[in-house]
């Protein structure tokens, strides 16, 4: 019930931002809203009106600069260049003398605490605040049955060991235990936090994504056995002279599972955020409250779809984590059976 | 493009956050819970293999009862027709010991009794001879002088001697 009030809120929010939007600007332009939605940015807008401007730091050749971001906004919430650099499509320039912008200005890195970041450190507050207090209460009573909180999380843990971990990786799973738990929360968290009111699109941005799919490539070629390099540089039951193609081919296989990875959870949040956006936006672009009722209920189901779906992408992107820890960690000799 | 272009920023942080949550977690979250998870299997394991050691010593147990009763009644068994046979032999023997007596004592008496006889009939032949010659000697005293007299004598000794 909360939580279908929540969506309504949200909803409400959503509706109001949009038509100020459409009334300010004129003709109503469903793309670049979407876009604008869905991309990050250097203030965090809850609502129409009601935002928060995030610190810009950036690192411009070996020195510091960090501001506030609403120095890039004029009283007329209009952009303007400040310290030297200008805001423009969501990304900092460094101004010339002239004022032009430099596009290709070397050495300029921006490392601000963007909405998306600023998302990020409140789900990871959440997570070590819920996790710790639920650590606490198993060293409080051990041995004990969950309670609370405790029993919420403890299946999803006891899932995630015996069905992922256990499964796909067998007798060593208990080393890819922490980074399982911690990226299979931290994906739903941020998938939930992104499906907010006025909440930023984490896990639909190719960076986190990316991010995650690299640590996982990076663990995965580290645990890497025998066996696993051996059906790399060798692979069993394939004549030695298609060696020169099969080589580079499972090479190949090793980026585009991660790759599949990054892709794949960034595109699932980012296409049902468009949808939900898309579904809204039907209102303004006919222009008749008619559309309304049949364009939330839509959303409506799309919202639940997408509570479904949050749980669903961090569920296969963990499983798949480990199934590839899995085949780097495997021990047999039977070529047999296995591709 | 811009949604598929990544940005140095957000992976900086990300990478920074992602792998200082995962240590944070993984020591102060993970560690005590997986332990706690599995400390706890381990002692439901080992109630549970505990507590079917248990049934099965029970039923170890009520099988050497049952043995124990089964011995048991075995042995009453025994026991009590051991007995009877000791009763049964004790009544016979005496019983045996009984008539063994018996008749010792009928064939003492009799013995006795022969004896008594043999020594009556002695004592009677005896007394008839003293008696035949009491007689005769009073025959002859009498001198045979009257043959009249001596059978009328005869006679009288003869009523005289009604064996008594």
């Amino acid at each position: 019930m909360k939580r279908l009030l929540v969506l309504l809120f949200s909803f409400l929010t959503l509706t109001s931002a949009f038509a100020e939007e459409a009334a300010e600007g004129g003709k109503f332009e469903p793309g670049p809203m979407i876009l604008h939605h869905i991309a990050d940015d250097y203030l965090w807008e809850f609502a129409h009106g009601v935002e928060l401007y995030l610190p810009v730091i950036l690192w411009d050749n070996g020195e510091l600069v960090t501001f506030s971001s609403s120095n890039f906004y004029n009283e007329d919430h209009e952009r303007v260049p400040y310290k030297g650099y200008a805001m423009l499509h969501g990304h900092i320039f460094k101004v010339g003398a002239d004022g032009e912008v430099l596009e290709d200005y070397p050495g300029l890195y921006n490392l601000s605490i963007t909405k998306n970041i600023a998302s990020m450190f409140i789900s990871v507050a959440l997570l070590l605040v819920i996790f710790f207090v639920i650590a606490a209460r198993y060293k409080k009573n051990p041995g004990k049955a969950p309670s609370g909180i405790q029993s919420f999380f403890e299946p999803i843990i006891i899932f995630i060991r015996d069905d992922i971990a256990k499964a796909n990786i067998g007798p060593k799973y208990e080393r890819y235990m922490p980074f399982l738990l911690t990226v299979f929360f931290f994906i739903w968290f941020n998938n939930l936090l992104g499906l907010m009111p006025g909440g930023a699109n984490l896990t639909g941005n190719i960076s986190v994504t990316a991010v995650l799919a690299v640590i996982v490539l990076v663990v995965t070629v580290f645990s890497g056995n025998k066996t696993y390099w051996g059906h790399i540089f060798a692979t069993p039951g394939v004549p030695r002279w298609l060696a020169p193609i099969m080589i580079p081919v499972e090479l190949l296989g090793i980026i585009t599972k991660p790759f599949a990875l990054m892709v794949r959870l960034f595109a699932n949040i980012t296409a049902g955020h468009i949808i939900i956006l898309s579904l809204f936006s039907l209102i303004f672009i006919f222009e008749s409250l008619a559309v309304a009722p049949l364009s939330v209920a839509f959303a409506i189901f799309m919202n639940f779809l997408e509570l479904f779906v949050a749980l669903l992408q961090a569920y296969i992107f963990t499983l798949l984590s480990a199934m590839y820890f899995g085949g780097a960690v495997e021990e047999h000799d039977h070529a047999e059976g296995h591709h | 493009m811009d949604l598929v272009t990544p940005s140095i920023g957000l992976i900086f942080w990300q990478a920074v956050t992602f792998l200082i949550v995962l240590f944070l977690l993984a020591k102060f979250a993970w560690k005590p819970i997986m332990k706690a998870l599995n400390d706890r299997e381990a002692s439901i394991e080992n109630a549970l293999s505990a507590a079917e050691k248990a049934k099965l010593e029970m039923q170890a147990l009520k099988a050497d009862n049952e043995k124990l009763l089964a011995e048991a009644r075995l042995e009453r068994d025994r026991i009590l027709k051991e007995a009877t046979e000791a009763g049964n032999n004790i009544v016979e023997t005496a019983r045996q010991k009984a008539e063994e007596e018996g008749s010792r004592m009928i064939t003492n008496a009799r013995e006795v009794i022969e004896n008594e006889k043999r020594a009556a009939i002695t004592e009677v032949k005896n007394m008839a001879a003293v008696l035949s010659l009491d007689i005769a000697e009073r025959i002859l005293k009498r001198e045979l002088s009257d043959p009249k007299t001596q059978e009328a004598l005869a006679q009288d000794y003869v009523r005289e001697v009604t064996l008594s």
